[in-house]
């Protein structure tokens, strides 16, 4: 996201705009802002206070606009949009109730450093602070949770607050901006002139490259390191930073973990990537960093779900830190090199005197780790042995995201939900590109998935998209089927339907002695559902379905599919550090030897003559490992 | 733990004082005392903000201040030779039987009168943090009606000053900059 200015240059010419001043109303000068900026499509709801605006829209049919059934729904399709390109996204909406619902797709974009600019009617500057019809603080509700935020008191001033919009959202770490603007003020005539001379704002300056003393000094930890190995966040994909990655890597031999955003920051099949660390990440990848001796985290931001108990976190180790965000450095760990700096230029500026470096005793630890994780492994071919853990005949929700992998040649691009469905993705779906793993990780926003495969699918239109989303997040946002109908958008639905908020479930189990306390749903039929739409779907209840299922999916090009998996109800995210735990001390999945042996254990104490307490007794003796029980008996 | 003292200079903009304050609470900043003013320039005004913190603590503030698009510069004048003031307005009961007295610690302490009643005296009092304290301290026992403090100010000292070379004032905002704190 470097190039702004040719963004916009670009964006004058194919708009075709002159440069002669005209006189525009400031609803005209919004649009024609937009076209400069390479906005193609608006996502939005109309209302009284930007009726203006709409009704300007009219006069530039180069600007799409699509109606949400939502403003949330608009927010979180601008945020997809912008993720699955870079380009900033554009949410419209009106004042009051129109712009409080943004703010949840606000929020969720300020977590994730997602660039949207964020366009809200405001009641008219005379009636500012009257609490007049539909007038709401917006710049104020949304101040914590912007990069910054506009209230435009002047129509002069309009076209360089829009520009700055766009600027401030895509440069440096990205984010939301939100620009209000006053009834009067789209009314207002001005002549327009759009500011031709480079953005220059003194209080905002990204930085770009390292001082050489801190790559000196990086470089050194990096050269007498024995166990170092690569955090990789969702910067490195913001920057760019992809293939200086795979070089760092390559060139100094150092293994690469991954945080859920950093998903795609270098291919999942590269030898020298292990995968996702943290809560729900690899064993082996959690071990590695808590054994390492270096710590190189690029772009990522030490957050508490891939850390742990930070009194524990990788004691042993040297720190590098580069970040393009100052605050990030020593915020939650404290490091011994900490860079700021456009990602790119910094492993650039490392990459030209990095020394290679053999670390086989180091990989040859991990790949012990492995080796162990490799047996604990549920989901397998389906001809191969089965983990004797697996229900026989159920479909686990592990096995559909692992198989749609495999259906989808691993090239879709992935719009999540939250919740175990997500964490299934993290694990099983391998991304081999940037941006193709699109999920709210900051924020954990339920109702994301759809709304944001929308926007995602309508920014990449060539791509193939997976919406894949949990039976309860996909009813906080399913009004917008209704949208991807209207705009034809063939994005591929697919829930994971366990008839649970799943992942409270598994804390319930785990933590609160399985009371699950409205955590089971009485859900719709969603095939029913979406045929009320005309979208057609299919339901899947056995593995041997997918495959059909998904080709199905597949060939149709025109709107949205629909695929609902009825999977197993209890399933369990594993491994899981628990909130607050040391890294490495993991709640893992038996192996099947350890399987086996509690099952004989089980066998015995159900025989034996003391009374049993109920709970004790495992509520289906003979039945094949019912994962109900699985906490309990894991001590847990 | 220590006393932080931090100038930052800001856009004269709607909503600067908001954008701060915000930042104080949602990253849990505990701050002794803020003042803002206008400075030698229409389009900037200054903030000293004090905070009672370890230095890592006050390096966490610089760094969320600049994250700010309206904040231009900040400073951590603990680390240059600064003159630091604050001002009371102390509100004393003085009747006639001891007016005398408040008066002889007012002038020990170069503080003036301002106003004068039946029953107390206004005092206007500047110096440092610890000469403030005392003074209160020392006419506490005449009765203290009210008094208001200004939180703390201060300048380097000499050449050193705060960066605002390279601010170029936005023309078409001008107009919205009236009176915006
Ligand atoms: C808006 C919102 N509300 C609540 C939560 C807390 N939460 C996290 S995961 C989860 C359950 C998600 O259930 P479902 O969508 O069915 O997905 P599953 O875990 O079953 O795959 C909940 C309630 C959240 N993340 N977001
Ligand atoms: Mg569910």
């Amino acid at each position: 996201m470097s190039d702004e200015t040719t963004a916009t240059d670009r964006a004058n010419e194919e708009a075709g705009t002159s440069t002669d001043a005209v006189v525009l109303t400031g609803a005209e000068i919004v649009c024609e802002c937009l076209l400069r900026e390479g906005v193609d499509i608006v996502f939005g709801y109309p209302g009284g206070a930007i009726l203006p605006t709409y009704d300007a829209l009219t006069k530039y049919p180069q600007l799409h606009h699509v109606l949400t059934r939502h403003e949330q729904g608009a927010s979180h399709m601008a945020d997809g949009y912008a993720r699955a390109t870079g380009k900033v996204g554009v949410a419209m909406a009106t004042s009051g109730p129109g712009a409080t619902n943004l703010v949840t797709g606000i929020a969720t974009a300020m977590m994730d450093s997602s660039p949207i600019v964020c366009i809200t009617g405001q009641v008219p500057t005379g009636a500012i602070g009257s609490d007049a019809f539909q007038e709401t603080d917006v710049t104020g509700i949304t101040l914590p949770i912007t990069k910054h935020n506009y209230l435009v008191t002047s129509i002069e001033e309009l076209p360089e607050v829009m520009r700055e919009a766009f600027h401030i959202a895509r440069t440096g770490r990205p984010g939301p901006v939100l620009v209000d603007i006053p009834k009067d003020v789209q009314i207002q005539e001005a002549e327009f002139v759009y500011p031709t001379e480079p953005i220059e704002l003194a209080g905002y300056s990204p930085p770009r490259a390292a001082r050489a003393r801190q790559v000196d000094a990086a470089l050194e930890l990096i050269r007498t390191s024995k166990r170092p190995i690569i955090l990789a966040g969702h910067g490195i994909s913001m920057a760019g930073a992809n293939r200086e990655l795979a070089q760092l890597a390559e060139k100094a031999q150092i293994p690469i973990a991954l945080t859920l955003l950093g998903k795609g920051a270098i291919s999942e099949h590269h030898p020298l990537c292990l995968g996702m660390m943290g809560m729900h990440g690899g064993a082996e990848v959690n071990h590695a960093i808590q054994q390492a001796d270096l710590l190189i985290a690029l772009g990522m931001r030490f957050d508490d779900r891939v850390t742990g108990n930070l009194a524990t976190y990788a004691r042993d180790s040297r720190k590098i830190h580069v970040d393009i965000d100052p605050s990030e450095i020593n915020k939650n760990v404290n490091v011994d090199v900490g860079i700021v700096g456009d990602l790119g230029e910094v492993l650039r500026q490392l990459l030209k005197r990095v020394e290679r470096r053999p670390n086989e005793a180091w990989f040859d630890r991990i790949a012990e780790w492995r080796a162990d994780s490799e047996l604990r492994e549920i989901v397998r071919p389906a001809d191969a042995p089965q983990h004797p853990a697996v229900p026989e005949g159920k479909l686990l929700g592990a096995q559909v995201i692992r198989d749609l992998f495999e259906f989808t040649d691993g090239e879709a691009i992935t719009v999540t939900d939250v919740g175990q469905h997500q964490m299934w993705e993290a694990q099983y779906y391998h991304h081999e590109r940037p941006h193709s793993l699109i999920t709210s990780g900051g924020l954990g926003t339920m109702g994301f998935g759809l709304p944001a495969a929308i926007g995602a699918k309508m920014s990449r239109p060539d791509q193939e998209v997976w919406a894949i989303v949990g039976d309860g997040g996909f009813q906080m946002t399913m009004m917008e089927l209704a949208t991807a109908v209207q705009e034809q958008v063939n994005v591929h639905i697919a829930i994971i339907n366990n008839g649970f908020l799943g992942m409270v479930r598994q804390w319930q189990e785990f933590f609160y002695e399985e009371r699950y306390n409205q955590t089971p749903m009485v859900n719709p039929d969603f095939c029913k559902l979406a045929e009320a739409y005309g979208i057609p779907t299919v339901r899947v209840t056995e593995r041997g379905q997918i495959e059909e299922a998904v080709n199905a999916s597949r060939a149709q090009t025109g709107g949205p599919t629909l695929i609902d998996f009825v999977v197993e109800k209890e399933e369990i995210v594993f491994p899981m550090v628990p909130a607050g735990a040391d890294l490495d001390d993991m709640i893992r999945r038996p192996t099947p030897e350890e399987f086996e042996q509690q099952r004989r254990e089980r066998a015995v104490a159900a025989k034996a003559p003391e009374p049993q307490t109920p709970e004790s007794t495992p509520p289906e003796t003979e039945a094949p490992a019912a994962p109900a029980a699985l906490g309990s008996r894991f001590g847990v | 733990m220590a006393k932080h003292i931090l100038a930052a200079l800001v856009e004269n903009r709607p909503g600067v004082l908001a954008r701060v304050a915000n930042l104080f609470r949602r990253r849990s900043f505990n701050i002794d005392s803020l003042s803002v003013g206008r400075t030698q320039r229409d389009e900037m005004s200054r903030m000293t903000i004090v905070m009672e913190s370890d230095s890592a603590e006050a390096d966490r503030l610089v760094k969320n201040l600049y994250k700010l698009v309206d904040v231009v510069h900040v400073d951590h004048l603990h680390s240059q030779p600064s003159v630091v003031r604050e001002m009371a307005l102390v509100k004393v009961k003085a009747s006639s039987d001891n007016r005398r007295e408040v008066i002889q610690l007012c002038d020990i302490f170069r503080a003036r009168i301002i106003d004068v009643s039946a029953e107390s005296l206004v005092v206007e009092i500047t110096g440092e943090e610890e000469k403030l304290e005392n003074f209160t301290e020392l006419v506490r026992p005449f009765g203290i009606v009210e008094m208001v403090r200004t939180g703390m100010i201060a300048l380097g000292r000499g050449g050193h000053t705060l960066k605002d070379e390279g601010f170029k004032p936005n023309r078409s905002r001008a107009a919205a900059r009236r009176n915006v704190l």
